[in-house]
């Protein structure tokens, strides 16, 4: 049993390093400050005719900067539109009513988000509201099939 | 921790009666009984594998007997409780064969050990106790060493500085004798006598080295095939009629404790060989397979 | 055919004994926490002997096996254009994957087979025979300090490991491979989620630090005390743990990230 003060010393080294280690995988590494700014969230709802590739935890932005993520995918029974439940950050509570809704792509990679685009009504969205105006996502082959069609419009065969 | 020579304390402080215990199908005890008188030093004897060190663990309580009573002090040892046992066993020092002293921590420190785990006493009051437990055993300028920098017999004084850390009541010996030098079993011989007068312990050796536990044991049992044998004074023993016990003490090759190993007849066994060999048959037989002692 | 059967039939029924035993030895070795906090003492001794003995080569795989990522990655993503995403690539391999298993399993090899042997090599000296005869529980004494040492150890190695390997992959793919070292840290800090990603690793390597720790001492304790049977339980420390880590990285990532 060496009481060494330089076995102390070595192990406090050890375990303050390695706690080190965890801040920086916790902040530089990953969004937990996005999380320490932002617990209080209030709910927004928007439906889709297709959501594409959103799941839950996935991003909503706008002007490109994060300021909620999804909380819920479901289906409405009587539309059978997708309904999306989003948890937007309460710093940001002063949505126009007439914000519009669209699901991107952000890289190339294909992980999807949706994108808030503010509109200019005095009024502003309040937790539980409804986004009336969405643009659903881009289904790849709805989009060749309209480009085939317009093609064929183009040059209408002989 | 003082022997008072009241009447009452004449009971002896360890008894055992009718001790039965096998390890696997080998009884090791059938039927055995001994008392241990209180101050005296109390030698067990016996041919080796007749499994003193295991009446030593059957006595400290970790091993349990199939059948019997053993009593220390009064107490029952078998039906002891976790707690009640091991404040027993604070009141009995034991010295292991190798001196089982922890390799990580040097001799103060092993000396130390169960003052610091076993009392709140104060670090100076520990270091007082510590020097005086070496300066019994004539090994106080030792304490700085490592426990592998230390010899065989300075070892084992230094497990027994150990074993009397907390003064006990009693003191068992495994083999304490057993590959020393004659110096150091000079000096081992003569710390077990000093340490039991002055200290009014109670001794328990278990040893096969007869000339030098015979010097110093006042009682002495002669246990071989589980049982006791003879018991008596060395005295009384070196003039015992028993096979057994003449055997023992007089080294003698053969006797009850046969020399050769149980094997078939000679002669057949040699032309049994002869006759294969010439004939162009012979077949090893399968060597036995080691069975290790630990094997469960 | 009928021994072959016999046998398989004895050693599921040795294996079951033995994890029951084990199972015994780990509820005794807990119930000394109380009296370990009493003394920390002992438990830095072991932090020191456990952790900070296994922090260089800790490190230092962790910095190889974030440059190898790094570079395997690019080529892989450059197919796809995608190198920008090499951050993210490098950091979720570690940070659920890599870093808990790999620490664990070098864990494993180095501290629990040390104390394995250790322990082994006092049982062999009858040195945890001599302190029961001293009144002191062996188990409480030795083990259970050496037990949350380790148990303590695995998760900040783990996460130094983690990150390392995140600046071992920059060193190779912002240094030596062209990738723009914004994107690497702005993508990596984009997709990887703290709940999902750095809390799922510790919940690892917590688990990875219970059960190889608990092997490596049971190993010891229970071991046959000959130099042969110490060998032998420091073999099977390594054998056994790799298979837990390997098998409870499967069930826990199946409960941690298959939803997705």
């Amino acid at each position: 049993m060496q009481r060494t003060s330089v076995q102390d010393t070595l192990v406090g080294l050890f375990v303050a390093i390695s706690i080190v280690a965890l801040f920086f995988l916790s902040l530089r590494v990953s969004n937990l400050d996005a999380y320490a700014t932002g617990g209080d969230t209030y709910t927004l709802i928007a439906k889709f005719a297709n959501s594409g590739g959103l799941k839950a935890k996935s991003a909503v932005s706008i002007a490109g900067v994060r300021i909620g993520r999804i909380e819920s995918i479901h289906i409405d029974p009587d539309s059978f539109e997708a309904v999306v439940t989003m948890a937007i950050n309460r710093r940001y509570n002063n949505l126009p009513e007439d914000t519009s809704a669209s699901v991107f792509t952000a890289g190339l990679l294909g992980e999807q988000y949706i994108s808030l685009e503010p509109g200019g009504m005095p009024d502003i969205l309040k937790d539980g509201d409804q986004i009336e105006l969405t643009q659903s996502a881009m289904v790849l082959e709805q989009l060749i099939g309209k480009f085939l069609f317009s093609k064929a419009e183009e040059n209408p065969s002989e | 921790m003082t022997v008072s020579h009241s009447a009452a304390s004449v009971a002896p402080l360890v008894v055992i009666q009718q001790l039965t215990f096998s390890r696997g199908n080998r009884k090791i005890f059938d039927d055995l009984s001994l008392a241990i008188p209180r101050g005296k030093i109390t030698a067990i004897m016996g041919p080796s594998g007749t499994g003193k060190t295991t009446l030593l663990k059957i006595i400290g309580g970790q091993l349990a007997p199939e059948y019997g009573h053993v009593s220390v002090d009064g107490l029952e040892v078998p039906r002891l409780k976790h707690k009640a046992l091991f404040e027993l066993r604070k009141r009995m020092g034991m010295l292991f064969q190798s001196g089982a002293l922890l390799t990580d921590l040097n001799v103060f420190d092993n000396v130390a050990f169960p003052l610091r785990e076993h009392t709140r006493l104060s670090e100076s009051m520990i270091r007082t106790l510590v020097l005086m437990k070496l300066e019994a055993v004539g090994l106080r300028g030792a304490r700085e060493l490592m426990t592998s920098e230390l010899s065989g017999g300075m070892a084992r004084r230094v497990a027994l500085a150990r074993a009397i850390a907390l003064d006990p009541m009693m003191i068992m010996y495994d083999e304490p004798f057993t590959g020393q030098d004659p110096i150091s079993m000079g000096v081992l011989v003569k710390l077990i006598k000093a340490l039991n007068t002055t200290l009014g312990l109670t001794s328990i050796v278990v040893s096969h080295d007869v000339k030098e536990t015979c010097e110093i044991a006042d009682l002495v049992y002669v246990i071989a095939e589980g049982k006791v044998v003879d018991s008596g004074s060395p005295k009384q023993l070196a003039e015992s009629q028993s096979p057994w016990v003449r055997q023992f003490m007089l080294g003698e090759a053969d006797g009850p404790v046969k020399f050769h190993y149980s094997a078939d007849d000679y002669t057949a066994d040699l032309l049994d060989d002869a006759a294969a060999k010439s004939s162009g048959l012979l077949s090893k037989p399968a060597p036995p397979r080691h069975r290790s002692r630990y094997r469960r | 055919m009928l021994t072959l059967l016999e046998s398989l039939g004895r050693h599921t029924r040795l294996t079951f004994t033995k994890l029951g035993r084990g199972s015994f030895f780990f509820m005794h070795t807990l119930s000394g926490l109380g009296s370990l906090l009493l003394r920390p003492r002992l438990l830095i001794n072991q932090l020191y002997s456990v952790g900070v003995l296994t922090f260089l080569i800790i490190v230092i795989s962790g910095l190889f096996v974030g440059m190898v990522l790094g570079l395997q990655g690019y080529i892989v993503l450059s197919d796809f254009g995608s190198e920008e995403a090499l951050g993210v690539m490098v950091a979720a391999s570690l940070v659920r994957e890599l870093g808990p298993v790999v620490t664990a399993l070098l864990f494993a090899g180095r501290a629990g087979s040390a104390l394995t042997a250790e322990i082994g090599l006092m049982k062999a000296t009858e040195q945890l025979s001599g302190m029961e005869m001293m009144a002191v529980d062996p188990v409480r004494r030795i083990i259970t300090p050496r037990f949350f040492a380790g148990f303590l150890a695995m998760p900040l190695l783990a996460a130094l490991f983690s990150s390392v390997g995140v600046l071992g992959g920059q060193l190779v793919g912002v240094g030596l491979l062209g990738v723009d070292d914004g994107a690497y840290w702005s993508q990596m800090k984009f997709a990887l989620d703290f709940y999902d990603d750095i809390v799922n690793g510790v919940i690892k390597s917590i688990v990875f630090g219970w059960v190889v720790t608990w092997i490596a001492l049971f190993e010891g304790y229970d071991c046959i005390p000959t130099s042969e049977g110490v060998s032998r339980a420091t073999t099977r420390t390594v054998v056994n743990s790799a298979f837990s880590i390997l098998g409870l990285d499967f069930i826990l990532t199946a409960l941690m990230f298959g939803d997705q």
